[in-house]
């Protein structure tokens, strides 16, 4: 690498340049909006030249930072040929027992007794993370392991949130109850779907998804004999414990602990999933649709699989959600809804199930901390996307399977060719 | 072994298979020759049911498969290696070797199949935790091949395994394909357009023109055969 770094200074030169173009350019941009100013009641133009300055200014420096950056992250990637540090510290966090073991620990210590620490509305904040967390790793297993593209996943979100909720309302059906059998209609809801879409990939499946989540939210809002329409359901019951009454606190801790257990049991299963024959046949089916079929896998049954498994933890999380609010109505499960579970995974990194954690976890919780600038909240999520997928294409920790690299190694031990790091 | 008669495969409004009529008995090696939108790669995906005929029978072992799924027909024991080395580039050789497995579940044989495979192609084993799509062409079609294997087909369909490659490559591939034939009786129906390579290997040959057979005999025959000469073996009379 010592060899191939370039001399600085014409370098700079350049990139000052470069960025004294873009600068220029977007003053020329905005100057319409921001120099003239008409103000209609005394018929007059004010020039504000100053904030062609401030435009330009900041341009400049944004423009220069942008392409420092980006010359790090080509240097970077050149780094990693030979093993950069983050692959290194990667590795050993998680294969040194000595730091993996007590870090464990601690975390789950810090979990259990989070609501304890924190206040009734941090412990809801953190239900929601939970739940988001739940809904990604479900979104993950269709997106990112047999790579169909849902982009309508909440449509599922909102069948186990009405069937709880309309259970509950009609029966006087209770949490414990609905929770499984939510799962499985929303598991039945995929495999409706799937059928129409078994032959369709890419764009395609992606449209036909968006509409599918738009006719179930569509359906809820104009069948107001059977939904009740926008005015929603109240009065749904929490989750109790044997008849116990709890408190309104008690039950947000409650809800905090079932949504930890069941985290975790999601975790376990999309885990094992992922390294099981349906697993491999997913990434089959994502990696070559005909090559697939010449293994003897039943493509049909591998896909309608994917939807299925994947709608069963929406089912899941929309019958807590339900739970948690005790009020439902089509808004909450809108096209937005299925835009942030995507992105929580694509952010994460596809495919990775601590990513997903992470990526849940800086998706909810950073807009509810960003509520001091609420207006710049959507301004502040998409330019921290557009980022991220710049600087880590893969998520903020790819999967697994995306670490394998080439490496050139003596001949003697050639049978170690490349090297998995585990993320 | 297999017995396909009067095939007719449409695409849309193209036809594509016009009344095609094969044989293959066990052990053999059959080649299918033609240039290229012969209706060769059709053949096979209707053989190992990627693709549905139209009309017409295909008989593997007394079973009749002209109307089964693509899984039901693999787990017959009649395994594809497709046109263009379709290998999954983001899984490892022995990933992908797995994926071969995939409705086996005996853990030695698997085993033990996949160490005949590495000695059949050392490069493989050497580059056992590369991802596939950083093979290079030549790896690629041995990694095809292996994984088509992998499933202990009793019929293996190979299309085109030499497109693309280096002749040296070429060789080796095709000696490979022998061996395997040697080692585990496998009856092979390959297709290619290398035809001279192709039928030097085969026991028979049939030649392909626009949707029919147009010529069938063994392969010595078909190499001594002016016709053949002239239209795929590039020798001007
Ligand atoms: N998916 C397809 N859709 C439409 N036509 C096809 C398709 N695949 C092949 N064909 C047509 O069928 C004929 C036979 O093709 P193919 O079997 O691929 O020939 P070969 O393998 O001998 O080169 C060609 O005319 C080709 O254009
Ligand atoms: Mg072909």
């Amino acid at each position: 690498m010592d060899s191939e770094k370039r001399p600085m200074l014409p370098l700079i030169g350049s990139e000052i340049v470069k960025s004294t173009l873009t600068a220029l350019w977007f003053m020329f941009l905005t100057f319409p909006i921001m120099v003239i100013k008409i103000s209609p009641l005394d018929k007059t133009i004010h020039w504000r030249w100053m904030n062609l300055v401030y435009v330009g200014a900041g341009a400049f420096f944004l423009s220069f930072l942008w392409r420092y950056f980006m010359e790090r992250k080509v240097q970077g990637a050149r780094a990693d040929e030979d093993g950069g540090w983050q692959k290194r510290a990667g590795q050993r966090i998680s294969t040194d027992r000595r730091i993996y073991l007590p870090g464990l620990i601690a975390l789950g210590a810090f979990v259990a007794i989070f609501p304890f620490l924190f206040s009734s509305y941090q412990t809801s904040i953190m239900i929601t993370a939970l739940m988001y967390v739940m809904l990604g790793l479900g979104l993950n297993i269709v997106v990112g392991l047999a790579g169909l593209l849902n982009l309508g996943y909440v449509a599922f979100y909102a069948v186990g949130a009405y069937f709880f909720a309309l259970m509950n309302h009609h029966f006087g059906l209770g949490f414990w109850f609905a929770l499984p059998m939510a799962g499985a209609i929303a598991a039945i809801f995929g495999i409706l779907l799937g059928f129409p879409v078994l032959r369709l990939r890419g764009d395609y499946l992606a449209i036909v998804t968006l509409g599918f989540g738009e006719i179930i939210r569509l359906i809820l809002e104009n069948w107001n004999d059977f939904s009740f329409g926008p005015s929603g359901i109240a009065g749904i019951s929490r989750p109790g414990i044997m008849g116990a009454s709890l408190t309104l606190h008690q039950h947000t801790i409650y809800l905090y602990y079932i949504m930890i257990v069941m985290v975790v049991f999601t975790m376990i299963v999309v885990g094992r999933l992922r390294n099981s024959r349906i697993g491999r046949a997913w990434i089959a089916l994502r990696e070559d649709e005909v090559a697939c079929q010449a293994m003897g896998i039943d493509k049909a049954k591998t896909k309608l699989m994917a939807f299925a498994l994947g709608a069963t933890w929406a089912g899941f999380v929309g019958c807590i959600f339900a739970a948690k609010t005790t009020f439902i109505n089509p808004s909450s499960f809108t096209f937005m809804e299925s835009a942030i579970i995507l992105s929580i995974v694509v952010l994460g990194g596809m495919g990775s199930i601590m990513g997903v954690v992470v990526g849940a976890f800086i998706l909810i919780l950073l807009p509810e901390y960003l509520r001091a600038f609420s207006e710049y909240r959507m301004l502040v999520f998409g330019a921290s996307m557009v980022l991220i997928m710049v600087f880590r294409p893969q998520g903020i920790i790819g999967g697994i399977r995306q670490h394998y690299t080439f490496q050139r190694k003596p001949a003697a031990d050639a049978g170690e060719g490349g090297d998995a790091a585990c993320a | 072994m297999l017995k396909v008669k009067n095939l007719h495969v449409y695409y849309g409004g193209i036809h594509a298979l016009k009344s095609v009529t094969l044989e293959l008995s066990p052990g053999e090696i059959v080649t299918l020759i033609g240039a290229n939108g012969a209706g060769k790669s059709t053949s096979l995906m209707s053989i190992s049911g990627i693709v549905q005929a139209r009309s017409g029978e295909i008989v593997f072992e007394g079973v009749p498969i002209n109307a089964m799924a693509p899984d039901r027909i693999f787990s017959l024991g009649i395994v594809q290696v497709p046109e263009g080395r379709r290998i999954f580039p983001g899984l490892s050789v022995t990933e992908n070797l797995d994926m071969g497995a995939y409705l086996r579940t005996d853990r030695h044989g698997i085993k033990s199949d996949m160490d005949y495979i590495f000695t059949l192609f050392p490069r493989l084993a050497e580059r056992r935790h590369q991802l596939g799509g950083t093979l290079s062409g030549g790896e690629q079609q041995m990694l095809a091949i292996s994984r088509g294997l992998m499933s202990r087909p009793k019929l293996l369909l190979l299309d085109e395994p030499s497109l693309g490659l280096a002749p040296v490559l070429v060789q080796l591939i095709f000696a490979t394909i022998e061996r395997i034939n040697r080692d585990n009786h496998t009856t092979i129906l390959l297709v290619e357009q290398n035809a001279n390579m192709a039928l030097r290997i085969a026991h028979r040959g049939y030649v392909m023109e626009s949707g029919s057979i147009a010529l069938q005999d063994t392969a010595a025959n078909l190499l001594r055969s002016e016709k053949v000469k002239q239209a795929y073996l590039g020798i001007q009379p």
